[in-house]
């Protein structure tokens, strides 16, 4: 730009088509920087201190005595981060796969031109809509033994009828993915049904007229047509389950013991409640290259492909 | 225009005059249930008579835990509060950070070390100086029973040992009654078992595993045997414990259908507003084998340093309102606490709070005054939180040997020292 500028005037319009082109240029970047600035300040700068806690002794308030990775040794000795990443993946294997599923299904019926569609679709999408503390609690009194389910049914004469998985240190987990389950998929529904719309009818006609049977054309046709909605599901599932922290609070509180803890809750736990900031950092951490082992190589796979096709 | 000059200097300097030693001072504080808010709200109107202003910083929830988590937040900020609720040894955690003050004046002048017991008030201490000012003195060992629901069953009396306390569930139980009434949230669980402890081991044996927490202990057969005994209880609760809070177990025996609760004497305002008498409608008893025993749960008042002399000085004064016979008199009877003042009478109070300050009185003469683990006074919050996961885990884990739980004890403490 200076050479421009400085250039001998040929005249001013030539002179004022080069500012307007070099504020053209740079605008763009003025409008971005402070949101970008904004990002990697909170986003990555933090990441940064939330590293540089983990390697400290920081207790009740950060201090920067620097102790190596003894924490994440210690977090590793630590029974309850255990129990904690074995329910995140549990819990966040199951979520995502039953969604997916049940989200497919529910748009693939709901795609047959049947009637009434908008009302259907509005009931499955409801869920979405409320907050996740309003999900935990509604199922927290449905799953509780003595209020909800098993109660019902015992009362219209099963007595032997038990369905107790809240109170189950075993079966706690699976109680989270009900709730999250019934949440979510839904959405996962709508997702597929917008997917579902843009392919065109005349590829079914073509198919039918090949002779394709309905499900063959499902499994050769659309499924692979829709593998963009499922890459974007599971981008979103994937971090709805790792923040997940609100809907083990209101419907098991991380119980029964801490049979439900997830990361994050354990990471809350330890961070803000127990005075341990420079474990709870290591559990952040931890979570965090959890994430960008699933996501990078999923990530690097899906946009490749879009690149080359 | 003259006199609006001077008027509007006199007001000036009557405004200046008036800071010199009357000054806002904000108070954090987890007051805020009903009776508890009552409390706080005395607090407040005492202080403002004096001149100063109390600016209200309640933190509701999880038994101080969102307040801490507020405090630490505005600590690392550089602007804590003036006057925070802090409990226990998290006082002098924050005292050793170079956050608290000194209030040794308002003690010297109100002769503080005449009327207040030393076991309590060496928590506020921080390196021999007043740093905070305790308010009250709950207990945390009482059975709530409901003497309807024992007469129903059979039992005449709340049982005095645990051998009595299961052949007593088993005849409520087949009355038709849950025996024990229990949320299952750590700390409740933490609390009853720590009832169970002290009693079967006595306050030495408590202090050696629950302040020392000295391994030898916490393997030792008095541990082994206290954990079974705790987890035998689990069978005389109801199936749907979990997550449940403490005011609706109590409720469960305000109601009639559970017969007992353990839990500390916060319990009475649930009972009082359901318009019961202690004695009559209520029974509050020591759980077994700890009658001359007596695990306190005692709130303080944390005083950060502050530069300003008016607000040293609203500092001095709140402490010595605190400490004041007729507000520790009031505040305990809307808390259901003790005084934590000796020389006050218990004259006006109910029959709990008389049998809590006779209980005290023996138990300091005896060794059996305790801190109690489950309500943060006798450890660190992460020593705290590795006993409770230990403890939780055990309670709610079938299959775990009470065993493998004292053993695991050992190193939780251990990881989280």
């Amino acid at each position: 730009m200076p050479s421009n500028v400085s250039a001998p005037a040929s005249g001013e319009r030539r002179h004022r088509r080069s500012l307007a082109g070099h504020i053209e240029r740079v605008l763009p970047r003025l409008v971005v920087a402070p949101s970008l600035g904004v990002a990697l300040f909170f986003v990555y700068g933090y990441m940064l201190w939330t590293f540089l806690l983990s390697l400290t002794n920081s207790r009740m308030l950060p201090q920067y005595d620097f102790v190596g990775f003894a924490q994440y040794a210690r977090l590793f000795a630590n029974e309850r981060w255990h129990v904690a990443a074995t329910n995140l993946v549990v819990f966040g294997g199951l979520f995502i796969v039953s969604c997916l599923v049940i989200g497919l299904l529910l748009a693939i019926f709901l795609d047959q031109r049947i009637r009434q569609e908008g009302a259907l679709r509005t009931i499955y999408l409801y869920p979405m809509a409320l907050s996740l503390i309003v999900t935990g609690v509604v199922w927290r009194w449905l799953l509780n033994p003595g209020l909800g389910i098993q109660a019902m049914v015992r009362g219209w004469g099963f007595e032997d009828f038990t369905f107790n998985w809240l109170v189950d240190s075993d079966m706690a987990i699976y109680t989270l993915v009900i709730a999250a389950v019934w949440q979510a998929s839904g959405f996962v529904m709508a997702l597929f049904l917008a997917g579902l719309r843009s392919i065109d009818d005349s590829l079914f006609q073509a198919a039918a007229l090949d002779g394709a049977s309905l499900p063959r054309i499902y499994t050769r046709i659309v499924l692979p047509s829709l593998r963009p909605v499922v890459f974007s599901s599971v981008m979103i599932l994937a971090h709805i389950a790792i923040k997940s922290f609100d809907l083990v609070m209101a419907l098991t509180g991380g119980g029964p013991g801490y049979a439900t803890d997830l990361p994050a809750t354990f990471m809350y736990a330890h961070t803000f409640t127990r005075g341990q900031i420079g474990l709870g950092s290591a559990s952040a951490i931890m979570m965090l290259c959890g994430v960008l082992a699933i996501l990078v190589p999923y990530l690097y796979s899906e946009l490749r492909g879009q690149r080359h096709g | 225009m003259k006199t609006i000059h001077a008027l509007a200097a006199g007001a000036l300097l009557a405004a200046a005059v008036g800071q010199a030693n009357a000054a806002e001072i904000e108070v954090l504080h987890w007051w805020t249930s009903g009776g508890e808010a009552k409390a706080a709200n005395l607090l407040k109107e005492k202080l403002e008579a004096k001149g100063h202003t109390w600016k209200d910083f309640a933190v509701a929830g999880g038994a101080g835990d969102s307040a801490m988590t507020v405090l630490k937040s505005r600590a690392i900020s550089g602007n804590p509060p003036a006057v925070a609720q802090i409990k226990g040894p998290l006082i002098k955690e924050w005292g050793d950070m170079g956050f608290l003050g000194n209030i040794d004046k308002a003690a010297e002048a109100d002769g503080w070390d005449d009327f207040l017991p030393q076991e309590i008030v060496a928590a506020d201490k921080v390196d021999g100086h007043y740093a905070a000012v305790p308010v009250n003195i709950h207990r945390i060992n009482w059975i709530w029973a409901n003497p309807e629901v024992l007469e129903d069953s059979g039992v005449d009396h709340v049982p005095q040992t645990w051998d009595e306390f299961f052949d007593a569930a088993d005849k409520i139980r087949e009355a038709g009654y849950i025996p024990l009434a229990h949320g299952g949230q750590p700390w409740q669980d933490a609390t009853v078992f720590e009832v169970v402890m002290m009693g079967i081991g006595g306050g030495d044996f408590y202090r050696k595993a629950f302040v020392d927490l000295d391994p030898e202990a916490l393997t030792s057969d008095t541990m082994i045997k206290s954990l079974k005994t705790f987890k035998k209880l689990r069978g005389t609760m109801d199936e749907n414990i979990a997550g449940r809070d403490w005011n609706i177990a109590t409720s469960m025996v305000i109601n009639g259908k559970a017969a007992m609760q353990i839990m500390g004497d916060w319990a009475k305002g649930e009972f009082t507003a359901a318009g019961m008498t202690p004695g009559e409608d209520y029974e509050c008893v020591a759980p077994p084998m700890t009658e001359s025993m007596f695990s306190y749960n005692t709130d303080s008042l944390a005083m950060f340093d502050v530069d300003d002399e008016g607000k040293q000085q609203a500092q001095l004064d709140l402490a010595s309102i605190v400490l004041s016979k007729d507000f520790q008199v009031q505040f305990n009877q809307a808390k259901g606490s003790i005084p934590v003042r000796l020389d006050v009478s218990l004259d006006d109070f109910d029959a709990c709070a008389k049998a809590s300050r006779e209980a005290f009185d023996v138990a300091m003469d005896e060794g059996g005054l305790v801190p109690s683990l489950a309500h943060g006074m006798a450890v660190s919050d992460s020593q705290q939180g590795a006993v409770f996961d230990v403890i939780t885990n055990f309670f709610n884990d079938p299959d775990m040997k009470a065993e493998t739980a004292s053993e695991r004890l050992v190193s939780a403490v251990r990881a989280a020292e």
